[in-house]
């Protein structure tokens, strides 16, 4: 009765491997771990020696699921060290690639990761038994963002055609008109996908999270902007480490970061969103009004509608990009290398990505250091499970540990990512 | 009866998950393949979990802990039939880079408290531990080329997957040789098919993520590649990169590099 552990061993439904405990005294939450064991692979340590091209090749391995995040922060970072500003078309093209990774992305963890725990099953495939039509739209959402890959990138996992400095090819007009009749249909479903899920029954739970996203003047952020907070803080990527830093713990081989003198924060949907209402354009605004979302979330729970939220704008937004489209006169700018230092932070579907790296003067990598979101949420995480989990324990067992892991699988972890990254143990004693 | 579909299990090792997020990917087939198998273990998708044997397992990742070392062997013992899919699995992946190099350095290059991190001295493919059925290439794997393995293992054939080389795609589809007309250095004619030429009409050489092919004239490539301008240590690297381990590549990247 005093002690009570609810643990899980490994975590469903998110990608990498992870797990939780959580230990309840006598009523109440005593601590909360999110404990990572996916084995790390030491990108930063195999990237010294490369050449500052290989990057976004390189990098985008670290994830299966947003290696186009990991190109994106690369080539920015490569650029800032080299001094050169892709800009034009091949700016736009960076945006919608990255457009079909956030709609591939979200719409993955909507339907198939996420879902199944507001609709109690097991995943997608099971709730497609009672759900077919739903699962059907869900799948051919996703392939609409996978389309956008597949053209801009030649594949829809680790992508081949970004480059330093742009793209090795670029697309015919013509070729995207068939992008842009799919696109349609996928902002509807997109529209469709927001009022389903803000049908679902969401724990009243809300925490006054630190939120960290980029910031542009002008759009709503993917490569290019301020990383700004909700208390004041705003700085370039090249001041990332005067603010944030990395700490490890026995238990996890991710690293936990931190806002230096500020504790825990929040990157992803939730904080791009609030950080952002005001840039989504007009349509996607009175959607998320209608799914019942004011001008910012502090639900981590109804993180599924800001995820359809995004979606619908980045449907949106692809089909600008595609609208406006003029061929550029070259594929890439040309780049030649020097001693440098390069820094960017793009917005990963999970949050923020950080890269910085230091050349050398024939354009090899000297240091690496890449932050991936989900690194920047595990103090977060452990919190929300911390201070949620103490409401949940009139729970039968089951239902408790159920309550837990959707409690994490709000943030969509990617444990391949943070690996420089998760186990659920829940002890009640 | 779910009880008479053969039952699938997809296992993770070290990996980015690219290669069975490649299965939720096929979302045409996805509830047809769903309709077929029962999937008994696939965490990444599902929180059922059947314990128990599996008539096909599908492995993605390399081995790189002791732990995990331990884990195949039951994975094995548990499987009727086991497939590999993608590079890690098949050759150890971009992890194997640490093959090279002293895994102890890079742990201290990411880790404050390496002493905290318990990992092998190198990263090695499923089959230098177990007995493989099947291995599929590629960094990622091509999704229609999992669908195939899928259908073979369900109508009992050896699945159609061509060992030929990457150049063979390109001159099946056409296209013009980015290394005899632009002098890009390409790893076409070593490569293992599977991408579909992919790079190349990309205007761009092939990096060599699907690994050896059979039987490639690495030697008689990079007498060419030199011939275009490769200096020796950009050669060693385009041998190790996503199949640093894999034999042809292994050997090819230590006879260059000085």
């Amino acid at each position: 009765m005093a002690r009570k552990t609810i643990k899980v061993d490994y975590l469903a439904r998110v990608e990498g491997e992870g797990a939780f405990k959580v230990v309840v005294r006598s009523g109440a939450v005593e601590s909360a771990e999110l404990n990572i064991f996916e084995p790390p692979r030491f990108f930063e340590g195999f990237l010294r020696g490369r050449a500052f091209t290989e990057a976004p090749d390189i990098t985008a391995r670290i994830c299966g699921i947003c290696p186009v995040a990991y190109q994106m922060s690369a080539v920015h970072a490569m650029e800032n060290a080299l001094g050169v500003a892709v800009t034009g078309s091949l700016r736009d093209l960076r945006r919608l690639i990255y457009c079909g990774e956030w709609i591939e992305s979200h719409t993955l963890h909507i339907y198939m990761l996420h879902a199944p725990d507001f609709l109690g099953y097991a995943g997608a495939v099971d709730m497609a038994h009672d759900h077919g039509d739903i699962v059907r739209r869900g799948l051919a959402l996703k392939k609409a963002g996978n389309e956008l890959l597949a053209l801009l990138g030649g594949r829809e996992i680790h992508p081949i055609n970004v480059r330093v400095g742009g793209f090795y090819r670029t697309p015919r007009r013509r070729e995207m008109a068939p992008l842009a009749e799919r696109l349609k249909w996928a902002r509807d479903a997109a529209i469709d996908t927001a009022r389903w899920v803000a049908g679902f029954d969401f724990p009243e739970r809300e925490r006054d999270y630190t939120f960290v996203a980029l910031r542009h003047p002008h759009e709503y952020p993917f490569n290019e902007g301020h990383i700004v907070s909700n208390h004041g803080l705003d700085v370039t990527a090249a001041e990332y480490d005067e603010h944030f830093e990395e700490s490890q713990v026995e238990r996890s081989t991710a690293l936990h970061s931190r806002l230096k003198g500020g504790g825990s924060y929040l990157v992803g949907p939730l904080a791009r969103y609030s950080l952002n209402f005001e840039r989504l354009s007009p349509l996607t605004k009175e959607v998320a009004r209608e799914a019942g979302l004011g001008p910012a979330c502090t639900n981590p729970y109804r993180s599924i509608v800001v995820r359809a939220i995004e979606v619908l704008y980045a449907c949106e937004e692809a089909l600008r990009i595609i609208e406006r489209y003029e061929e550029p006169d070259a594929p890439a700018v040309p780049i030649e290398p020097q001693a440098a230092i390069g820094f960017a932070a793009t917005e990963a579907p999970r949050g923020l990505l950080y890269h910085r790296y230091r050349l050398e003067p024939e354009g090899t990598i000297a240091e690496a250091r890449i932050v991936p979101p989900t690194s920047q949420n595990q103090a977060s995480i452990e919190e929300d499970l911390a201070s949620f989990v103490g409401g949940f324990l009139d729970l039968p067992d089951d239902a408790l540990r159920h309550r837990c892991e959707q409690t994490v699988r709000n943030y969509d972890p990617c444990i391949s990512c943070s690996t420089h990254f998760l186990r659920l143990e829940i002890d009640r004693g | 009866m779910a009880r008479n579909k053969p039952r699938l299990a997809v296992w993770k090792f070290a990996s980015c998950d690219g290669c069975q997020l490649s299965l939720l990917d096929c979302e045409d087939e996805l509830l047809a393949v769903a309709d077929a198998l029962e999937i008994a273990h696939f965490p990444e998708a599902t929180r059922t979990a059947v314990r128990g044997r599996y008539d096909l397992s599908l492995v993605e990742g390399s081995i790189t802990t002791p732990h995990d070392a331990e884990r195949i062997l039951e994975v094995r013992r548990r499987s009727q039939h086991l497939v590999t899919i993608g590079a890690c699995a098949t050759a150890g992946g971009i992890q194997a880079l640490r093959n090279f190099a002293d895994v102890n350095e890079y742990a201290a290059i990411v880790y404050a408290r390496p002493d905290y991190i318990r990992t092998l001295a190198t990263s090695t493919a499923i089959a230098d531990h177990v007995r493989v059925d099947f291995e599929l290439r590629g960094c990622p794997i091509n999704k229609h080329q999992l669908v195939e393995v899928i259908s073979a293992f369900l109508a009992g054939r050896r699945p159609v997957v061509p060992p030929h080389s990457v150049c063979i795609e390109c001159k099946l589809k056409g296209y013009v040789c980015v290394m005899v007309a632009r002098g890009t250095p390409c790893l076409g004619p070593v490569t293992h098919a599977g991408c579909g030429a992919l790079c190349p009409s990309y205007d761009r050489g092939c990096y060599g993520c699907y690994g050896p092919n059979e039987t490639p004239n690495t030697r008689s490539l990079s007498h060419w590649l030199a011939k275009l301008g490769v200096d020796e240590r950009t050669l060693q690297r385009l041998y190790r990169t996503f199949n640093a381990s894999a034999g042809p590549f292994r050997e090819e990247g230590g006879r260059h590099g000085a």
